[in-house]
């Protein structure tokens, strides 16, 4: 048990970056019911947005002066797409039947994926990902925090509660609530939803830059298939915490980074389950969870009932 | 002088299926205007038209003097036409207070915008009385009390309130038909869509029977009242 607080913030640290990544999924679901498979691919080239304006900089540039600037490149290259992708892509879409949107999701998401491997110098190999320099900070003598993940635990935080204050205070998020409970009484009320549901691509473009961002920073390194099982583990969080409600996709994020990290420390320890712990079965645990979830509470943690929405 | 709404031959549809066949009638400023008929008559349709949610499929709307081709809804708001849904559709999750800001979405002038608010908890005060409420907690009549209150909010020209006694026990139906006739006797215009013919009838200048898509009918409220066929049809008379 000497570990277990590391393992906490370990699992909280890849649980908020789950969360970031979530945020994306859960407010474009709020908005208009649709499950952007390629949410994945805006966060990992994000993360190809951020190390573009690296590479940019003269070599030697610090860090910390480089980070602010990275952010910028990986925000406007993750809402660039994000956007691109709600326009040509999903409006023409808009009213069809649902599995149209979805399979084009699908198509979009591997198309992204070819596009950065293609065409991004050297992305056929992981790239290398700018560190922090020196050593990690230690807050007990068990218990340390990298410098990457420290980035990670302030920006999830600071997000978070802009966000929060963003939908429940300003004029556009209010208007962005009203959309998501009532689509067509928001335009009788004078809102342009079309513009509302490209702030929730924005949105959650944004937000998958900075978790890219901190993937890079955390791992040292980005690869062009990073968005694959990154999205697939975010969207987990996102159902987990309660589609639509983005307090839960990041609520989601934390439970299952946590469970997560738990189970690649304690699994083995259980007799009998030698065999299942480790780094290689943490997945398994993961989706094992959304399953215990889905059935026990399919609304999620914090969802509403589909009653209510009505 | 020209009429606040004109409609002419307006014709919608749903896919193949043609719910409004080519319709005419107009609304002058200051004036009630009903349209009357049964379930599947048209008259939603048609509000939904005049709103943007729905494309015509021909014929011709002039709201102000300005034609609503395809102008789409959040900018026919801001021309002042007010629609205040069949069904309510208040915002469930977002309190009384925050769905009557909404209402005057498009304002900008926020002294104005509480004024009305305070205006609107006058004419309902148990509105006043549960502003920070979540609006899908009331009951079916204060929750039709405040989806007319927030339509008021954007200070429109014109009102269209769409069923508004639907569902509602008889005193609260009277009590909302009675708002009603006090909003007229303040001079708010209104199209008024009911299946409660009486009482929509007694308090309109004019009238409009609608039956399968078409107008069949139309006249003055009082004479409507007491058409013969209108009191077979409608209300309920032998």
């Amino acid at each position: 048990m000497h570990e277990l607080p590391q393992t906490l913030v370990n699992g909280l640290t890849l649980g908020a970056l789950y969360g970031l990544i979530a945020i994306g999924y859960t407010m474009v679901y709020g908005i208009v019911q649709l499950i952007n498979f390629a949410h994945g691919e805006i966060f990992m080239i994000g993360g190809f947005g951020a190390l573009t304006i690296y590479i940019w900089l003269p070599s030697g540039t610090a860090l910390s002066l480089a980070l602010p600037l990275m952010l910028i490149g990986g925000i406007v290259a993750s809402v660039a797409i994000a956007t691109a992708a709600e326009r040509f892509a999903y409006r023409p879409l808009r009213g069809g039947p649902r599995l149209a949107p979805l399979i084009t999701a699908i198509g979009l998401s591997i198309a992204l994926q070819q596009a950065v491997w293609a065409f991004y110098p050297d992305a056929k190999k992981p790239r290398s990902f700018p560190q922090f320099e020196g050593s990690s900070f230690e807050i007990f003598s068990n218990l340390h925090i990298q410098r990457g993940d420290a980035f990670l635990l302030i920006a999830a935080p600071v997000c978070m509660l802009a966000l929060g204050l963003f939908v429940s205070k300003s004029r556009a998020g209010r208007a962005m609530q009203a959309t998501a409970q009532d689509p067509d009484t928001a335009k009788l009320m004078g809102i342009n939803t079309d513009r509302i549901i490209v702030m929730a691509f924005a949105i959650g473009g944004a937000f998958a830059a900075v978790a890219a961002l901190s993937h890079g920073l955390k791992y040292g390194q980005i690869n062009f298939e990073m968005g694959f099982i990154a999205g697939l583990k975010a969207f987990t969080a996102a159902v987990l915490g309660g589609i639509g409600n983005i307090y839960g996709a990041m609520l989601g994020g934390v439970v299952l980074g946590i469970v997560e990290a738990l189970a690649i420390k304690y699994i083995q320890d259980i007799p009998g389950m030698d065999q299942l712990g480790g780094g290689a079965w943490k997945d398994v645990w993961a989706f094992t969870l959304l399953i215990v979830v889905l059935l026990v509470r399919p609304q999620g943690l914090l969802g509403e009932r589909v009653a209510d929405r009505a | 002088m020209t009429a606040l709404l004109e409609v002419e031959d307006l014709r919608v549809a749903y896919g193949k299926i043609e719910a409004v066949k080519g319709i005419s009638f107009s609304v002058e400023a200051g004036q009630v205007v009903t349209l009357i008929g049964t379930n599947g008559a048209g008259k939603t349709t048609t509000l939904r038209t005049l709103s943007g949610l729905l494309e015509p499929l021909g014929g011709e709307i002039r709201f102000d003097g300005q034609p609503l081709k395809g102008v789409p809804a959040h900018k026919i708001v801001a021309l002042g036409l007010a629609h205040s849904p069949e069904g309510r559709h208040i915002f469930p999750r977002l309190s009384i207070a925050e769905n009557l800001q909404l209402g005057a979405f498009l304002r900008k002038d926020s002294d104005g915008i509480a004024a009305d608010i305070q205006k609107a908890y006058d004419l309902f005060p148990i509105l006043g009385e549960r502003r920070a409420q979540a609006a899908g907690t009331l009951s079916g009549g204060e929750q039709q009390m405040l989806a007319m209150g927030r339509a008021l909010m954007s200070r429109p020209k014109l009102l269209m309130l769409d069923e508004p006694s639907m569902g509602l026990s008889p005193i609260m139906m009277q009590k909302i038909m009675h708002t009603i006739a006090e909003l007229k006797s303040q001079g708010t215009t209104i199209l008024l869509v009911e299946q409660n013919a009486q009482a929509a009838l007694s308090l309109a200048d004019q009238g409009h029977v609608m039956e399968i898509g078409k107008i069949v009918l139309s006249g003055t409220g009082d004479a409507l009242l007491h058409d013969e066929s209108v009191r077979k049809a409608y209300l309920g008379e032998d």
